[in-house]
C-alpha cells in the first residue's frame, strides 16, 4: 500500500472531491507543484488551470479557474472559487454595490409606496372585521 | 336577515379562497425549502476547510501578521452586514432579527462607536430606510438560489473599508437555521477574526507563493466571503422554513374562521326560518 495522503478539493457552492490519493499535481503562482505526502507547508494562490490527483492507475482531473492551495504534510485543501474573478471585476461589483446602498437610502419612493399601501390596507381589512363583527352582534341582540 | 346570511356566505368564500391560497404556499415553501436545505449542506465544506486552513495559519509562526487576525485596540467605527429576505410572509424571521440588531446598534451608539451598514435583501433596505443609518453597500433581488457572485461587491466595500483603517471591527447579523420551525437571529464577530490563538510549540511556516502578503491576504477574503456567503444561503433556508411555518398557521386560521362563519350562517338562516314560522302560525291562528 502506497502512502497517502488526504486531498479536499471544495468550492464555496459544494465539495467538489474529496478522499486519499497518492500524489497531486495543481497550477501554482510560480509554477506547476506536485505534491507527495509529507510534504512541507505551502500556502499559495492557484492559478486557472487542472488540478490532478493520482492515486494507483487512477487519474482525476478538476479544473479550477483560480483560488489558493494549502498543503500540510498529510492533508492538501484546495479552495477553489466559482466565479471568475478579477480584480477589476471585484472593483465594478463594490461600485455597483455602493450605487445601490445610495439608491435603496434615497429614491425609495415606490417601496414606501407600496409599503403605505399594504398598511392601508391592513387597516381597511380591519375595520372591515369590526364592522361585520358588529353587525353579527346587532343581529344577534335583535334576535333574542 | 337574508341579507345578513348573504354577507356572510360572500365572506365563507372569501376566505376559503385565502384558504387555498395560503396551502398552496406553504407546499411551495416547503418544497423549496428541502432545496435551500440542500444547498446549505453544500456550503458548509467550503467554509469548514477555510477555517481548518486559518487554524493552521494562525498555528504557524508566520513572518507577516495579517491584518485581520490583529484586534485594534481602539474600535471607533464598526460595519454591521445585515442579511435579510427579499420577500415578506415569512412570519417574524426578519423582524426578529432587527430586534436582535437595533440593542447592538444603540450599545454601540452610546460607546460613541459609529456604524456602517452593508445590507443583503430587501427587507433590511426597507427597515434601516425607515430607522435611518449610515448604508455603506446594499444587495438584493437574489432569488433562492443566490451565489457568491452577488455578494462580493459589497463584501469587497466593507473589506476595503477595514483595510483602510476606516472602521475597525466588522460583524454579521443573520438568521441562524436551528430546524424547519425555528430560527435564531445571531450576530457574530467576522473580522478580526476571534479565537485564533498560536498556541503550538513547534516553530514553523508555510513557503508561500507568490509572497506571503498576497496568500494571506487572499485566504483572508475567502474567508469572510465564504462566511458571508454561508449565512444568506442559510437565511434562504430560514425564510423557507419561517415562511412554511407563517403560512401553515394562517391556513388553519382559516379554517378556523370558515367553521365559525359557517355556524353564524347556520344560526341565521334557522333564525329566518324560525321567524317565518312564528309568522304563519301567527298569521293562521288569527283567522
Amino acid at each position: 500500500m502506497a502512502v497517502t495522503m488526504q486531498v479536499d478539493i471544495v468550492s464555496a457552492e459544494g465539495e467538489i472531491f474529496s478522499g486519499k490519493v497518492e500524489m497531486l499535481f495543481a497550477q501554482a503562482a510560480d509554477g506547476e507543484v506536485g505534491v507527495m505526502p509529507h510534504h512541507t507547508q505551502f500556502l499559495s494562490q492557484l492559478k486557472p488551470g487542472t488540478v490532478r490527483v493520482v492515486s494507483g492507475d487512477e487519474e482525476q482531473h478538476f479544473y479550477v479557474n483560480s483560488g489558493i492551495i494549502e498543503i500540510q504534510p498529510s492533508v492538501v485543501t484546495v479552495l477553489a472559487d466559482t466565479a471568475v474573478r478579477a480584480a477589476d471585476l471585484d472593483e465594478a461589483e463594490a461600485e455597483a454595490a455602493k450605487q445601490r446602498a445610495e439608491e435603496a437610502m434615497a429614491n425609495a419612493k415606490s417601496d414606501t409606496d407600496i409599503a403605505r399601501a399594504q398598511v392601508e390596507l391592513a387597516e381597511a381589512v380591519a375595520q372591515i372585521q369590526t364592522i361585520s363583527k358588529l353587525r353579527d352582534r346587532l343581529h344577534k341582540t335583535g334576535l333574542a | 336577515m337574508a341579507g345578513g346570511s348573504k354577507e356572510i356566505r360572500a365572506k365563507i368564500g372569501s376566505v376559503t379562497n385565502t384558504k387555498k391560497i395560503t396551502k398552496a404556499m406553504e407546499m411551495v415553501a416547503a418544497s423549496k425549502m428541502r432545496r435551500a436545505q440542500a444547498r446549505m449542506e453544500a456550503t458548509k465544506p467550503y467554509v469548514e476547510k477555510v477555517k481548518r486552513v486559518i487554524e493552521h495559519v494562525s498555528g504557524a509562526h508566520p513572518e507577516y501578521k495579517h491584518p485581520y487576525t490583529q484586534t485594534r485596540e481602539t474600535v471607533k467605527r464598526v460595519a454591521l452586514v445585515v442579511i435579510s429576505s427579499d420577500r415578506g410572509l415569512c412570519g417574524g424571521l426578519n423582524s426578529n432579527l432587527f430586534r436582535k440588531a437595533l440593542p447592538q446598534l444603540k450599545a454601540w451608539k452610546e460607546q460613541g462607536v459609529e456604524v456602517e451598514l452593508a445590507l443583503v435583501g430587501n427587507k433590511a433596505k426597507t427597515f434601516f430606510r425607515s430607522y435611518g443609518g449610515n448604508v455603506v453597500a446594499a444587495v438584493s433581488d437574489l432569488g433562492d438560489t443566490p451565489h457568491i457572485e452577488d455578494l462580493v461587491g459589497t463584501i469587497k466595500v466593507v473589506l476595503d473599508k477595514f483595510d483602510a483603517g476606516e472602521i475597525d471591527e466588522v460583524h454579521l447579523a443573520s438568521n441562524e437555521f436551528v430546524n424547519t420551525m425555528a430560527q435564531n437571529p445571531n450576530i457574530q464577530q467576522l473580522v478580526p477574526l476571534q479565537s485564533v490563538e498560536s498556541d503550538s510549540e513547534t516553530y514553523w511556516d508555510y513557503l508561500y507563493e507568490p509572497d506571503a502578503k498576497t496568500a494571506l491576504d487572499l485566504l483572508m477574503r475567502r474567508y469572510v466571503e465564504s462566511t458571508v456567503f454561508g449565512a444568506v444561503v442559510e437565511n434562504a433556508a430560514c425564510e423557507q422554513g419561517a415562511r412554511m411555518m407563517a403560512m401553515k398557521n394562517a391556513t388553519d386560521n382559516a379554517g378556523e374562521m370558515i367553521n365559525e362563519l359557517k355556524l353564524s350562517y347556520n344560526k341565521a338562516r334557522q333564525a329566518a326560518i324560525t321567524a317565518e314560522l312564528s309568522e304563519i302560525v301567527a298569521g293562521s291562528s288569527a283567522v
